[in-house]
């Protein structure tokens, strides 16, 4: 019994560790409007501690930005009878439409495995795809490719020492959000590290939202849809005729 | 200047898509093709998802339709009974499509169907009006300015077929027979490619029904309108993918490009209107058919959505 109460204070101490932390974000909402052209979010923090630093391994610090999750599907094209075309596929349950991490160093120098399976803080972690060996061969040929392709449009990212920190105690990076977002919330997780273990977590959510014009057409095409079909179509037809009849008045 | 489209969920350089607009809406005027068969390829190429591009696509080539279709009615070039027929057809062949269509996306090739569909049908007909209207131009050339003329009576086996009717404007006395099949090809096939079907029904038109050049132009663009706005209307009930801004970007560029278009179709010969959509015809059936034959150099793709 006391060996098992030994045990528990020893797990849970260095979470209860002096080092906490506190942040903020340069905004929690976004609005897309029409000449929306991207965003930068400035997300800045400190640790806050009763004692001066504890010696040993430095702070580190590791900021996420996750954009809302989907399912979807990977395909590999193959070669068959000199035309290639999608043969085989893989359905991942859930994967951001956006993933930022920054850091303040190299990302296997401050994180160990455990803490990584735990927090699901790396690219390959926030993918989630159960059960994925069933449906293809290789199957985590496709999840890499998944990482491969995303990393490529810039919707996943890794900056390592891309989070500035200044005296173990004040930090601060920006993440820029790119023009082609997701509407939904936006889910940001802050960690202070030592010695690759957690010691302490926030979460805070942003809000990106359609605004103006495009909120209007966006919602009109989901709740009217047979009016907004009509609309667009009048739309053409007046475009098409107001040219034609533009044309002749220049012409006379 | 970027500008965020609200249904695509991407954001694009609005003059590009004023551009993009011009140059099809030009093709438009001066072919008397919808350019549904340009504007979803290069959608596609500039970063609009598929649904939102076919679907937008076919909204655009209503409105450059339109103002290509006013100019040709001041021609008195429109055969608006013959239109009338053909979109009888094309209305139950685009019934059937729509079937097709659906049958085969549960199959899961529908990517490949669509291609083939292109590959096949662009390479067929361009290669046959390429080959028709070079041979029409050498003829021209060697005989001096004197071309054949086109004789208005060729007695075949159509015009054995009953339920004949007039056709004042294109000078035909056909049976509605062999219109109509050619409105429900022409209706098929633009459900299964996301077209509105004009570079398939120019070429039926005076290949196959003996139409004048002069009235084919202004009547394919008439049936074009409603086919194109069918497909809008229903591609905005069943997957809301219509993206109206982009639409009115893309009409704005294209309305101005089809009145040039149209203007300028006036100034070519009929033999060279047809080589020159033969070749544009040609050009997107080879570019399609490489990337089904080259090795792609990304073999994986992703779909967001999950497989039904």
């Amino acid at each position: 019994m006391i060996r098992a109460l030994i045990l528990l204070l020893a797990l849970v101490s260095p979470a209860l560790g002096n080092e906490a932390l506190v942040s903020g974000l340069s905004q929690n909402r976004v609005q897309i409007t029409a000449n929306f052209d991207g965003s930068e979010i400035l997300i800045y923090g400190a640790v806050k501690r009763d004692a001066p630093p504890p010696e040993g391994p430095p702070l580190a610090v590791i900021v996420t930005v996750e954009g809302p999750s989907t399912g979807l599907v990977i395909r590999r094209k193959e070669k068959v009878a000199g035309i290639w075309l999608n043969r085989s596929s893989v359905t991942v349950d859930a994967a951001p439409s956006f993933y930022a991490v920054a850091t303040t160093d190299k990302l296997p120098a401050i994180l160990s495995e455990t803490e990584d399976l735990r927090h699901h803080i790396t690219i390959p972690q926030v993918i989630r795809a159960v059960g994925i060996s069933d449906e293809a061969e290789n199957a985590p040929e496709f999840i890499a490719a998944l990482e491969r392709i995303r990393l490529d449009e810039s919707r996943y990212r890794i900056a390592e020492r891309s989070v500035q920190l200044a005296d173990e105690t004040l930090f601060r990076t920006d993440v820029a959000l790119p023009a082609n977002l997701t509407e939904g919330n936006y889910k940001v997780r802050l960690f202070i590290l030592r010695g690759g273990k957690v010691l302490d977590t926030q979460e805070r959510l942003i809000g990106v939202r359609k605004a103006g014009l495009e909120r209007f057409l966006f919602n009109l095409a989901h709740q009217q849809p047979l009016l907004y079909g009509v609309l667009s179509l009048l739309m053409a037809a007046f475009a098409g005729w107001a040219a034609s009849a533009a044309f002749r008045y220049i012409r006379t | 200047m970027q500008i965020y489209l609200p249904i695509a969920e991407v954001s694009i350089n609005a003059f590009l898509l004023l551009g993009l607009g011009g140059v099809v809406g030009f093709l438009s005027g001066m072919f008397g093709v919808g350019g549904g068969f340009l504007i979803t390829p290069l959608l596609l190429f500039i970063g609009v998802p598929p649904g939102v591009a076919v679907a937008t696509g076919a909204n655009q080539v209503v409105a450059s339709s339109i103002s290509g279709v006013l100019v040709q009615m001041k021609r008195k070039a429109v055969d608006f009974r013959m239109g009338l027929v053909l979109l009888g057809g094309g209305f139950a062949g685009s019934f059937i499509g729509v079937q097709v269509f659906a049958w085969m996306t549960a199959l899961g090739q529908i990517d490949l169907f669509v291609q083939l569909s292109y590959v096949l049908f662009l390479g067929l007909i361009g290669g046959m009006m390429f080959m028709e209207s070079a041979r029409a131009l050498l003829r021209a050339r060697r005989a001096g300015a004197a071309a054949p003329i086109r004789r208005s009576h060729i007695h075949t086996w159509v015009h054995g077929l009953p339920l004949k009717m007039k056709f004042r404007a294109s000078g035909l006395y056909i049976s509605v027979l062999p219109p109509a099949a050619i409105g429900a090809a022409v209706g098929f096939l633009s459900a299964i490619m996301g077209v509105g079907g004009g570079f398939i029904l120019v070429p039926a038109m005076i290949y196959l029904l003996g139409m004048p050049t002069r009235v084919v132009v202004g009547t394919s663009l008439f049936q074009i309108i409603f086919v194109t706005g069918f497909t809008t209307i229903m591609h905005a009930i069943n997957s809301q993918t219509v993206d109206m801004l982009l639409a009115f970007l893309l009409i704005l560029g294209g309305v101005i490009g089809a009145q040039i278009g149209a203007r300028l179709s006036t100034r070519l010969k009929a033999e060279q209107l047809r080589i020159l959509l033969a070749i544009l015809v040609l050009t997107v059936s080879f570019k399609i058919a490489l990337d089904l034959l080259l090795q792609p150099a990304e073999l994986f793709t992703v779909t967001p959505g999950l497989l039904p």
